[in-house]
């Protein structure tokens, strides 16, 4: 019963020096996995997943010297609970030049749940085209799936009570790069 | 709560520009392989056409299968109606159906507002047209369209200038543009001979005049309208041909307009009356744009009405950061 905390407090369990290692870490990860790179496409998902995937895509090119074509995927059109929420503004989606067909196609969140997200996008994709392989890579995997999904670079593993918020920060949108927890941290966390 | 679309009215300024971005975003999927999205699956959508229409009915129906909702059509002409049979029986009837929009188009005005309002169906309305009364989504995308053309597609309409001339009396398509351009800031002109400007135009959000020629010079946009032969039933105007003199657009008027300004119309045309052939299909016009537009624009309506949309609450919450569906 750790009651220290109140539901209004928040913990920084990455600063912005976290956020930049394990992003060069998911980088250096998905140039080796994928051997060079070659035909990849980051697709991240809006708002964060497209920022976290501009910079992926700045370390890979620091790592291989080529340009790494980056776009956005938005998934609020094949979303399971758009019935239980007013709608949703759309986010931009936008696929590179090159498109996604026979290229292994790598999804950017920011934060990896119940993996809803993730179905909701990979529908979107075969909508599109038909890549080689998809692949997913978020900044923090916080548990609590609720479907056979799993991560294929991780920035960091954070455990948490599902009555806890995870608050992504980046500087791009927020003005500042941080994740934080808030919320009661419950049970077994 | 707004579960309606009757009116231009309807939709404040950030309701109207949450439609044209929400239609912006749509528009992409027309490039792409596989034109339909699973967003309305299990939803039924049903075209209530009690009035002739091409453009409007094909372009809902594509836009409701593009999101993949189930399309019933139903037209007056071969069913119970010519029989008979009243509005409330017909909305009852589809209510037992478990239609989860109507899109309606009646001759009388005001019959979608009777339907939204009596309590006959449960589902959303949405105004396809009615009477002389308004026509909201044929407004959202003449605005689209004039934002693509003259805002770089982003943003409101504030300080464009439009002239709309012709039939405005019979025009639906007329009051409800006025209504939006005005939410949207643009400056709206009616011209029109006076026998086909409504009673109480002076308090519409819009100026208006009988010469045309003197509000092409600054006019960003120019909408002509139908001269609606079919609902007149009194002498408006001595002749087509004066009709045509004084307030169609000709060539030489077309060259009046400043080099960006685009021509449009709502269709269908009469082409040599209110419009001449040569402007019509002229680089200026962008009258076929409008009809693809339409399609996107009225996606985005039955995405905000239907998929659960409060339309004049954008759901401002943040996704990703509370973390509830990643």
């Amino acid at each position: 019963m750790s009651a220290a905390r109140t539901p209004d407090e928040t913990r920084t369990v990455l600063d912005s020096d976290d956020i930049a290692r394990a992003l060069t870490r998911v980088a250096h990860e998905i140039v080796e996995r994928t051997k060079g790179a070659d035909d990849i496409v980051l697709l991240g998902i809006p708002t964060r997943g497209v920022y976290l995937a501009n910079r992926i895509a700045e370390r890979i090119h620091v790592i291989e010297g080529r340009d790494i074509p980056v776009g956005s995927l938005d998934i609020t059109l094949y979303r399971d609970d758009l019935r239980r929420a007013p709608a949703r503004a759309l986010l931009p989606t936008t696929i590179p030049p090159g498109g996604i067909d026979d290229k292994i196609v790598v999804l950017v969140d920011d934060v990896l749940y119940s993996g809803r997200t993730i179905r909701a996008a990979l529908d979107a994709l075969s909508d599109i085209g038909r890549p080689r392989m998809v692949q997913l890579a978020v900044l923090v995997d916080r548990g609590h799936r609720e479907l056979p999904i799993r991560p294929d670079y991780v920035g960091k593993n954070i455990p948490t009570a599902k009555t806890e918020k995870v608050l992504v920060h980046l500087v791009e949108f927020d003005g500042d790069d941080a994740v934080r927890l808030s919320g009661e941290p419950g049970e077994g966390s | 709560m707004n579960r309606h679309l009757l009116s231009a009215a309807d939709l404040n300024h950030d309701d109207a520009l949450l439609v044209l971005d929400t239609a912006a975003e749509l528009a992409a999927l027309t490039d792409r392989a596989v034109k339909k999205l699973p967003t309305l699956r299990g939803r039924t959508v049903v075209n209530l056409f009690y009035e002739d229409s091409t453009r409007t009915r094909i372009s809902f129906e594509a836009a409701a299968k593009r999101l993949s909702a189930d399309v019933i059509n139903f037209s007056a002409k071969g069913s119970s109606v010519s029989k008979g049979e009243s509005l409330k029986d017909t909305a009852l009837t589809l209510e037992a159906m478990g239609a989860d929009a109507v899109v309606i188009r009646h001759p009388a005005s005001g019959a979608p507002d009777r339907l939204a309002h009596s309590g006959w169906i449960g589902g959303s309305v949405v105004n396809a047209g009615d009477g002389t009364h308004e026509h909201p989504t044929q407004a959202l995308l003449d605005a689209f369209t004039m934002r693509q053309h003259l805002a770089g597609g982003k943003g409101d309409l504030a300080g464009r200038k439009v002239t709309i001339v012709g039939d405005v009396l019979h025009s639906r398509v007329a009051r409800s543009n006025v209504l939006l351009l005005a939410t949207l800031g643009a400056e709206v002109t009616l011209v029109a001979p006076p026998t086909l400007l409504p009673f109480g135009v002076e308090t519409w959000p819009c100026s208006f005049s009988f010469d045309l020629d003197s509000h092409l010079t600054s006019a960003d946009a120019v909408m002509m309208l139908r001269v609606q032969r079919e609902r007149m039933n009194a002498a408006f105007f001595p002749t087509s041909r004066e009709y045509s003199r004084r307030y169609g657009l000709d060539v030489r008027r077309m060259n009046l307009l400043p080099d960006h300004a685009i021509v449009m119309h709502p269709g269908p045309m009469n082409r040599g009356m209110e419009i001449a052939a040569d402007v019509a299909d002229s680089e200026r016009s962008v009258i076929v744009e409008q009809v693809t537009n339409g399609v996107n624009v009225r996606m985005a309506v039955l995405y905000l009405l239907l998929a659960g949309a409060q339309l004049g609450e954008p759901d401002g919450s943040d996704r990703t950061a509370e973390g509830t569906a990643s």
